[in-house]
Protein backbone atom coordinates (compact mmCIF):
# COMPACT_ATOMS: atom_id res chain seq x y z
CA UNK A 1 0.00 0.00 0.00
CA UNK A 2 1.47 3.33 -1.00
CA UNK A 3 2.23 6.02 1.53
CA UNK A 4 -0.42 8.27 -0.02
CA UNK A 5 -3.12 5.59 0.22
CA UNK A 6 -2.31 4.95 3.88
CA UNK A 7 -2.62 8.66 4.59
CA UNK A 8 -5.91 8.79 2.72
CA UNK A 9 -7.21 5.79 4.65
CA UNK A 10 -6.23 7.36 7.95
CA UNK A 11 -7.95 10.58 6.92
CA UNK A 12 -11.10 8.62 6.03
CA UNK A 13 -11.01 6.83 9.36
CA UNK A 14 -10.66 10.12 11.15
CA UNK A 15 -13.57 11.44 9.11
CA UNK A 16 -15.77 8.46 9.97
CA UNK A 17 -14.85 8.69 13.67
CA UNK A 18 -15.57 12.40 13.67
CA UNK A 19 -18.95 11.94 12.03
CA UNK A 20 -19.98 9.24 14.52
CA UNK A 21 -18.75 11.37 17.43
CA UNK A 22 -20.64 14.39 16.05
CA UNK A 23 -23.84 12.33 15.78
CA UNK A 24 -23.58 10.97 19.33
CA UNK A 25 -22.71 14.31 20.98
CA UNK A 26 -25.43 16.12 18.94
CA UNK A 27 -27.97 13.59 20.24
CA UNK A 28 -26.77 14.21 23.82
CA UNK A 29 -27.13 18.01 23.32
CA UNK A 30 -30.66 17.57 21.92
CA UNK A 31 -31.91 15.09 24.54
CA UNK A 32 -30.42 16.93 27.57
CA UNK A 33 -32.10 20.13 26.29
CA UNK A 34 -35.52 18.49 25.92
CA UNK A 35 -35.38 16.65 29.27
CA UNK A 36 -33.88 19.68 31.07
CA UNK A 37 -36.54 22.07 29.76
CA UNK A 38 -39.34 19.61 30.54
CA UNK A 39 -38.11 19.01 34.12
CA UNK A 40 -37.58 22.74 34.74
CA UNK A 41 -41.04 23.63 33.41
CA UNK A 42 -42.66 20.90 35.53
CA UNK A 43 -40.68 21.95 38.62
CA UNK A 44 -41.31 25.70 38.24
CA UNK A 45 -45.04 25.05 37.80
CA UNK A 46 -45.06 23.19 41.12
CA UNK A 47 -42.91 25.83 42.86
CA UNK A 48 -45.07 28.67 41.54
CA UNK A 49 -44.03 32.15 40.42
CA UNK A 50 -41.04 33.44 42.35
CA UNK A 51 -41.10 37.23 42.67
CA UNK A 52 -38.65 38.36 45.27
CA UNK A 53 -35.46 40.33 45.70
CA UNK A 54 -34.32 37.90 48.36
CA UNK A 55 -32.25 34.95 47.10
CA UNK A 56 -33.90 32.51 49.54
CA UNK A 57 -37.00 31.61 47.44
CA UNK A 58 -34.72 30.91 44.43
CA UNK A 59 -32.44 28.69 46.50
CA UNK A 60 -35.53 26.90 47.83
CA UNK A 61 -36.73 26.42 44.22
CA UNK A 62 -33.42 24.67 43.40
CA UNK A 63 -34.13 22.21 46.20
CA UNK A 64 -37.30 21.07 44.40
CA UNK A 65 -36.51 17.65 42.87
CA UNK A 66 -37.74 18.49 39.35
CA UNK A 67 -35.93 21.84 39.32
CA UNK A 68 -32.77 20.09 40.54
CA UNK A 69 -33.05 17.45 37.80
CA UNK A 70 -33.75 20.19 35.23
CA UNK A 71 -30.68 22.21 36.28
CA UNK A 72 -28.49 19.06 36.19
CA UNK A 73 -29.65 18.29 32.63
CA UNK A 74 -29.12 21.92 31.57
CA UNK A 75 -25.52 21.71 32.89
CA UNK A 76 -25.16 18.52 30.81
CA UNK A 77 -26.56 20.41 27.82
CA UNK A 78 -24.04 23.26 28.26
CA UNK A 79 -21.06 20.90 28.64
CA UNK A 80 -22.01 18.69 25.66
CA UNK A 81 -22.71 21.76 23.47
CA UNK A 82 -19.28 23.24 24.33
CA UNK A 83 -17.68 19.86 23.57
CA UNK A 84 -19.45 19.73 20.18
CA UNK A 85 -18.30 23.29 19.41
CA UNK A 86 -14.69 22.21 20.05
CA UNK A 87 -14.66 20.63 16.58
CA UNK A 88 -17.95 21.39 14.82
CA UNK A 89 -18.82 24.77 13.25
CA UNK A 90 -21.35 27.10 14.89
CA UNK A 91 -23.26 27.22 11.56
CA UNK A 92 -23.54 23.41 11.84
CA UNK A 93 -24.28 23.09 15.58
CA UNK A 94 -27.05 25.73 15.69
CA UNK A 95 -29.45 24.17 13.14
CA UNK A 96 -28.63 20.55 14.06
CA UNK A 97 -29.30 21.01 17.79
CA UNK A 98 -32.53 22.93 17.06
CA UNK A 99 -34.03 19.47 16.49
CA UNK A 100 -34.79 19.70 20.24
CA UNK A 101 -37.78 21.94 19.33
CA UNK A 102 -39.18 19.24 17.04
CA UNK A 103 -38.41 16.50 19.58
CA UNK A 104 -40.21 18.46 22.34
CA UNK A 105 -43.33 18.70 20.17
CA UNK A 106 -43.14 15.00 19.26
CA UNK A 107 -42.55 13.95 22.88
CA UNK A 108 -45.50 16.11 23.96
CA UNK A 109 -47.70 14.36 21.41
CA UNK A 110 -46.47 10.85 22.26
CA UNK A 111 -46.14 10.91 26.05
CA UNK A 112 -48.33 13.77 27.23
CA UNK A 113 -50.99 13.21 24.54
CA UNK A 114 -50.90 16.91 23.67
CA UNK A 115 -52.73 17.77 20.50
CA UNK A 116 -50.32 18.80 17.72
CA UNK A 117 -51.88 21.32 15.35
CA UNK A 118 -51.28 21.38 11.58
CA UNK A 119 -49.12 24.48 11.99
CA UNK A 120 -46.98 22.62 14.55
CA UNK A 121 -46.64 19.57 12.26
CA UNK A 122 -45.48 21.96 9.52
CA UNK A 123 -42.92 23.41 11.96
CA UNK A 124 -41.64 19.93 12.92
CA UNK A 125 -41.35 18.96 9.22
CA UNK A 126 -39.45 22.15 8.26
CA UNK A 127 -37.02 21.76 11.18
CA UNK A 128 -36.43 18.09 10.28
CA UNK A 129 -35.80 19.01 6.63
CA UNK A 130 -33.41 21.80 7.68
CA UNK A 131 -31.53 19.48 10.05
CA UNK A 132 -31.16 16.81 7.31
CA UNK A 133 -29.80 19.41 4.84
CA UNK A 134 -27.21 20.73 7.32
CA UNK A 135 -26.29 17.18 8.40
CA UNK A 136 -25.22 16.54 4.78
CA UNK A 137 -22.39 19.08 5.18
CA UNK A 138 -19.06 18.26 6.85
CA UNK A 139 -19.20 19.47 10.49
CA UNK A 140 -15.84 21.18 10.50
CA UNK A 141 -14.65 23.69 7.87
CA UNK A 142 -12.25 25.83 9.89
CA UNK A 143 -8.86 25.20 11.44
CA UNK A 144 -9.01 23.78 14.94
CA UNK A 145 -6.16 24.27 17.37
CA UNK A 146 -3.91 21.27 17.98
CA UNK A 147 -5.08 19.02 20.78
CA UNK A 148 -3.85 20.54 24.08
CA UNK B 1 -38.21 48.54 28.44
CA UNK B 2 -39.28 45.99 25.81
CA UNK B 3 -36.63 47.30 23.39
CA UNK B 4 -34.00 46.89 26.10
CA UNK B 5 -35.13 43.29 26.74
CA UNK B 6 -34.97 42.49 23.00
CA UNK B 7 -31.44 43.94 22.87
CA UNK B 8 -30.51 41.88 25.95
CA UNK B 9 -31.79 38.70 24.28
CA UNK B 10 -30.19 39.23 20.87
CA UNK B 11 -26.81 40.85 21.58
CA UNK B 12 -25.52 38.72 24.51
CA UNK B 13 -27.01 35.56 22.94
CA UNK B 14 -25.25 36.09 19.62
CA UNK B 15 -22.00 37.30 21.19
CA UNK B 16 -22.09 34.36 23.63
CA UNK B 17 -22.45 31.80 20.84
CA UNK B 18 -19.65 33.38 18.79
CA UNK B 19 -17.32 33.57 21.80
CA UNK B 20 -18.07 29.97 22.89
CA UNK B 21 -17.46 28.71 19.37
CA UNK B 22 -14.20 30.68 18.96
CA UNK B 23 -13.09 29.69 22.47
CA UNK B 24 -13.71 25.97 21.97
CA UNK B 25 -12.00 25.95 18.55
CA UNK B 26 -9.00 27.60 20.20
CA UNK B 27 -9.02 24.99 22.92
CA UNK B 28 -9.00 22.20 20.34
CA UNK B 29 -11.06 19.06 19.75
CA UNK B 30 -12.06 17.26 22.95
CA UNK B 31 -10.79 13.69 22.67
CA UNK B 32 -10.45 12.57 26.30
CA UNK B 33 -13.93 11.77 27.63
CA UNK B 34 -12.84 10.22 30.92
CA UNK B 35 -13.89 12.15 34.08
CA UNK B 36 -10.24 13.12 34.57
CA UNK B 37 -9.95 14.35 30.98
CA UNK B 38 -13.13 16.41 31.29
CA UNK B 39 -11.91 17.91 34.59
CA UNK B 40 -8.63 18.91 32.91
CA UNK B 41 -10.63 20.46 30.06
CA UNK B 42 -12.71 22.37 32.63
CA UNK B 43 -9.52 23.63 34.25
CA UNK B 44 -8.26 24.84 30.87
CA UNK B 45 -11.55 26.56 30.08
CA UNK B 46 -11.43 28.59 33.32
CA UNK B 47 -8.39 30.32 31.79
CA UNK B 48 -10.08 30.75 28.39
CA UNK B 49 -11.55 34.26 28.46
CA UNK B 50 -13.73 33.58 25.38
CA UNK B 51 -15.61 30.94 27.37
CA UNK B 52 -15.53 32.91 30.61
CA UNK B 53 -17.37 35.78 28.86
CA UNK B 54 -19.38 33.53 26.52
CA UNK B 55 -21.20 31.51 29.20
CA UNK B 56 -22.35 34.51 31.34
CA UNK B 57 -23.43 36.28 28.11
CA UNK B 58 -25.64 33.31 27.22
CA UNK B 59 -27.07 33.30 30.76
CA UNK B 60 -27.99 37.01 30.41
CA UNK B 61 -29.70 36.25 27.08
CA UNK B 62 -31.59 33.28 28.60
CA UNK B 63 -32.97 35.28 31.56
CA UNK B 64 -33.84 38.25 29.30
CA UNK B 65 -35.77 35.85 27.04
CA UNK B 66 -37.68 34.50 30.06
CA UNK B 67 -38.51 38.10 31.08
CA UNK B 68 -39.55 38.91 27.49
CA UNK B 69 -41.84 35.87 27.41
CA UNK B 70 -43.58 37.04 30.58
CA UNK B 71 -43.75 40.70 29.48
CA UNK B 72 -45.01 40.24 25.90
CA UNK B 73 -47.32 37.89 24.00
CA UNK B 74 -45.60 34.76 22.62
CA UNK B 75 -46.08 35.97 19.05
CA UNK B 76 -43.76 38.90 19.84
CA UNK B 77 -40.82 36.90 21.20
CA UNK B 78 -41.02 34.01 18.71
CA UNK B 79 -39.71 35.82 15.59
CA UNK B 80 -36.66 36.97 17.59
CA UNK B 81 -35.67 33.40 18.46
CA UNK B 82 -36.39 32.27 14.89
CA UNK B 83 -34.44 35.04 13.12
CA UNK B 84 -31.35 34.40 15.27
CA UNK B 85 -30.58 31.30 13.12
CA UNK B 86 -29.96 33.37 9.99
CA UNK B 87 -28.17 36.16 11.90
CA UNK B 88 -25.79 33.76 13.64
CA UNK B 89 -25.14 31.77 10.46
CA UNK B 90 -24.13 35.03 8.72
CA UNK B 91 -21.85 35.99 11.62
CA UNK B 92 -20.33 32.47 11.67
CA UNK B 93 -19.44 32.97 8.00
CA UNK B 94 -18.03 36.50 8.25
CA UNK B 95 -16.52 36.54 11.75
CA UNK B 96 -15.61 32.89 12.41
CA UNK B 97 -14.74 32.37 8.70
CA UNK B 98 -16.76 29.15 8.44
CA UNK B 99 -17.56 27.78 4.98
CA UNK B 100 -21.32 28.18 4.78
CA UNK B 101 -22.59 26.51 1.60
CA UNK B 102 -26.16 26.65 0.26
CA UNK B 103 -27.24 23.61 2.32
CA UNK B 104 -26.36 25.39 5.56
CA UNK B 105 -28.10 28.62 4.47
CA UNK B 106 -31.28 26.83 3.37
CA UNK B 107 -31.12 24.55 6.43
CA UNK B 108 -30.82 27.52 8.82
CA UNK B 109 -33.72 29.29 7.06
CA UNK B 110 -35.96 26.18 7.21
CA UNK B 111 -35.12 25.67 10.90
CA UNK B 112 -35.84 29.37 11.61
CA UNK B 113 -39.28 29.17 9.96
CA UNK B 114 -39.97 25.83 11.69
CA UNK B 115 -39.05 27.19 15.13
CA UNK B 116 -41.25 30.23 14.43
CA UNK B 117 -44.22 27.99 13.54
CA UNK B 118 -43.71 25.95 16.72
CA UNK B 119 -43.37 28.97 19.03
CA UNK B 120 -46.19 31.31 17.92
Amino acid sequence: MSHLRIRQKLANMHERGLLLKTLIVSLVVIVTNVVGNYALTLGMRQVGVVESWSPLPYIRAFAHPWVGIGVAFMVGWLVSRLALLSWADLSYVLPITSFSYALSALAGALYLHEKVTEREWAGVSLITLGVVLVALTYPETTEIAEEP
Amino acid sequence: MIALLVALVVIPGTVGDLLNSAGMKRHGEITDWTPRGLLLTGRDLVHNWYIMIGIPAMAVSFFALMALFSATPLSFAAPITASSYILETALAKYILKEEVDWRRWVGAALVGVGVFLLSV
